[in-house]
């Protein structure tokens, strides 16, 4: 099973363009990625530039408009992920308990639909390549 | 440059319900086209957050709740991760999404090594 | 107590019973104490952590509370202390000594313990099935239940495949120790055939109803990936893990909406994990880059894999390098030459030059022994034939292929070929 670790940083949404977390964080975090590693159970990681930065591709009739962040309403922004490989949910959020987050931060963890979860004529319909 | 696009939960995604299967084949040409042109890295989609977990850190523990998570605004149902060469590509291939309206998908640019700075870099090792 | 928190327990023990087992087996110098030791850790955390909470560190507790067990066992009673009967000592002597090991035993950089583990449950004085039995049981964490499932056999089987197999290893002598020199080349082709069997088993299954157990490939994979973090100069490891990751990539795509198996000819492109893909490749590159180190050429895993590549590289499968993939098989038929490679082989130059020329390579393979009872070699024959326009043979060798296949869902495909080219006679 796949679950993705998706990080909340508290107060992301507020972050600049130059956002870097702090050393001891970044050397924590390294640690736990190479536990995932060598656990055999990290399939990839990134982390996300802030919103600051970022834009929405907005759908609605007729070509879809760009609009540019930072967006005021904005709560919880996703500051990175994990995607795991692991036999449970359990042992996802296992995993999660571990990570080296600051106060505040939340992970919220979630399974990556496999093709195989859905009906037959889902799947028919999704075929895409050919 | 890499580009997580982030599709937001919405049309019945947390509950569970499919979409038509007109749009799952468009999804499907979609994403093969992606993978054709070699843009294509990742194309998921997450089961709704009714089966997920948040877990929060505070004071050296963690707390977890079970999802749903109905007081947030800003789930997510899946995502892209795109490899090209500007965003301007990344936003080309995501406008031709088979979305229709009042869908917003998030366009959020991946840190590379390289963005980060030299102290930060020294502290991952490399 | 409640199944949340005996499914969160669960959880813990997935994630630490091969550091532990491995830590306890160079302790006690015996794999199978070492997982009898680790049970009871085990027992004892699925005793008081549902009142007291999981501990901050886990595996710690866990290790603690099994090496408690492993003195008292100690000063109580019979030893199992191998290293120590081998020195000849007394008794007492040998009791004080092992106590004060485990007593002082830091806990060893884990890396090295985990290697011992590997090589010791993989080790070639057990048949195929044990190694495998074991492995999966004290490194994949599987139960008895779900290796007998993956390998279709019956429990109580396995068990006394487990049980034997640590007896074997005990009346052998043989060391908890990763091996050096001269051993280490064989014994680490002997960890490889396992973890490739077991990832075989998952991609291909050679029986029951289903056409691929994803679990099982990604049992393997992940034991790929450990012993690739730890054995990390070794080159052919990389090339197992990049040929594992590269056809893992596959799997979704490789059973069709009713559970039909889909081949590599027909399979929607979009559905390959360009993740998993981009691992395969790094995971050649590495192998490469030390092969080249040493001056040596690919190994046969990594030989493999850059097939494997091949196909992933091509978005169409009009688009596939058949040639460089025929240039790979000849390469891999002179190091490490198999009727089943020379079968792929036959297929490959089938793609590059013509079914004649494939059919030439078949064909000498029709009185080879060793695959008399193999269905894909009168499969790929019929494949040839069919496209020779010899339809009547290719009947015949499509309804052989079928009756010796054993899985349920090739049998049907090839069923179906059968009446689909009846149809043209």
């Amino acid at each position: 099973m796949r679950f993705m670790m998706l990080v909340i940083p508290k107060g992301y949404e507020k972050a600049g363009a130059g956002f870097a977390p702090p050393v001891e964080l970044v050397a924590r975090m390294a640690k736990f990625n190479e536990s995932l590693t060598k656990a055999g159970v990290l399939l990839a990681l990134d982390g996300l530039h802030p919103p600051a930065v970022s834009q929405r591709v907005v759908f609605g009739g007729g070509r879809p408009k760009v609009v540019d962040g930072p967006f005021a309403e904005a709560r919880e922004v996703i500051g990175g992920y994990w995607m795991i490989q692991v036999k449970s949910r359990e042992e996802a959020l296992e995993w999660a308990r571990r990570a080296p987050m600051l106060d505040g931060d939340q992970i919220e963890v979630r399974q990556v639909q496999e093709m195989s979860d859905f009906p037959p004529e889902v799947q028919q319909a999704a075929r895409g390549g050919s | 440059m890499r580009f997580m696009a982030i599709v937001p939960a919405g049309g019945g995604s947390e509950e569970g319900k499919l979409p038509p299967p007109e749009l799952f084949a468009a999804m499907g040409r979609f994403n093969g086209a992606m993978a054709k042109a070699g843009v294509l890295m990742s194309a998921e989609g997450l089961a709704p957050s009714a089966r997920g977990a948040r877990i929060r850190y505070e004071g050296g523990t963690t707390t977890v709740r079970d999802g749903p998570f109905t007081e947030s605004k800003e789930l997510i149902a899946g995502f892209w991760i795109l490899q090209v060469k500007s965003k301007d590509e990344a936003v080309a291939w995501l406008r031709q999404a088979p979305f229709g309206g009042g869908v917003e998908v998030e366009l959020r640019e991946i840190q590379e090594m390289d963005d980060l700075p030299p102290e930060i870099r020294k502290a991952v090792g490399r | 107590m409640g199944a949340d928190a005996h499914r969160a327990i669960e959880a813990v023990w997935r994630i630490e019973s091969a550091r532990l087992i491995a830590g306890l087996a160079r302790l006690v110098g015996d794999v199978g104490v070492a997982e009898d030791l680790a049970q009871d850790a085990l027992v004892a955390a699925l005793e008081t952590w549902p009142e007291a909470g999981v501990p901050d560190n886990p595996g710690a507790w866990l290790m603690a509370t099994a090496k408690h067990r492993a003195l008292d066992q100690l000063r109580r009673g019979p030893m199992l202390d191998r290293k120590h009967a081998e020195l000849g000592r007394d008794l007492e002597e040998r009791q004080e000594r092992a106590v004060s090991d485990i007593e002082t035993a830091a806990d060893d950089d884990f890396g090295d313990d985990m290697l011992r583990l590997i090589f010791t449950a993989c080790h070639p004085v057990l048949a195929t099935e044990a190694r495998v039995a074991l492995t999966l049981r004290l490194l994949g964490g599987l139960t008895t239940a779900e290796i007998a499932r993956a390998f279709l056999v019956p429990e109580p089987t396995v068990a006394q495949r487990i049980v034997r197999a640590k007896r074997t290893l005990r009346e052998a002598r043989v060391p908890v120790e990763a091996p050096r020199g001269a051993d280490r080349a064989a014994r680490l082709a002997s960890v490889l055939e396992v973890l490739y069997l077991v990832f075989n088993e998952g991609y291909s299954a050679t029986g029951g109803e289903d056409w691929v157990r994803p679990a099982l490939a990604e049992d393997a994979l992940r034991l790929g990936r450990i012993l690739a973090e730890l054995a990390t100069e070794e080159p052919e490891v990389h090339g197992l893990v990049a040929l594992m990751e590269l056809q893992a990539s596959r799997l979704g795509a490789r059973v069709g909406p009713a559970g039909e198996p889909v081949l590599l000819q027909d399979q929607d492109r979009a559905r390959w994990d360009q993740l998993l893909i981009r691992r395969g490749l790094a995971a050649l590159e590495r192998a490469e880059a030390l092969e080249a180190r040493g001056g040596f050429a690919l190994g046969p895993y990594a030989l493999q894999a850059e097939i494997a590549a091949c196909h992933a590289r091509a978005r169409a499968v009009e688009d596939t390098d058949w040639t460089r993939i025929t240039a790979l098989y000849d390469a891999l038929a002179q190091l490490a030459p198999s009727p089943v490679v020379e079968l792929n082989r036959a297929v490959a130059y089938a793609m590059a030059f013509g079914p004649a020329a494939g059919l030439e390579i078949a064909d000498r393979l029709v009185d080879d022994p060793a695959l008399a009872r193999y269905h894909l070699l009168p499969a790929v024959r019929a494949d040839f034939l069919a496209k020779l326009g010899r339809y009547r043979e290719a009947l015949a060798e499509t309804e052989k292929a079928a009756a010796l296949a054993t899985n349920a869902r090739e049998k049907q495909l090839l069923v179906d070929r059968a009446a689909g080219l009846a149809v043209r006679l």
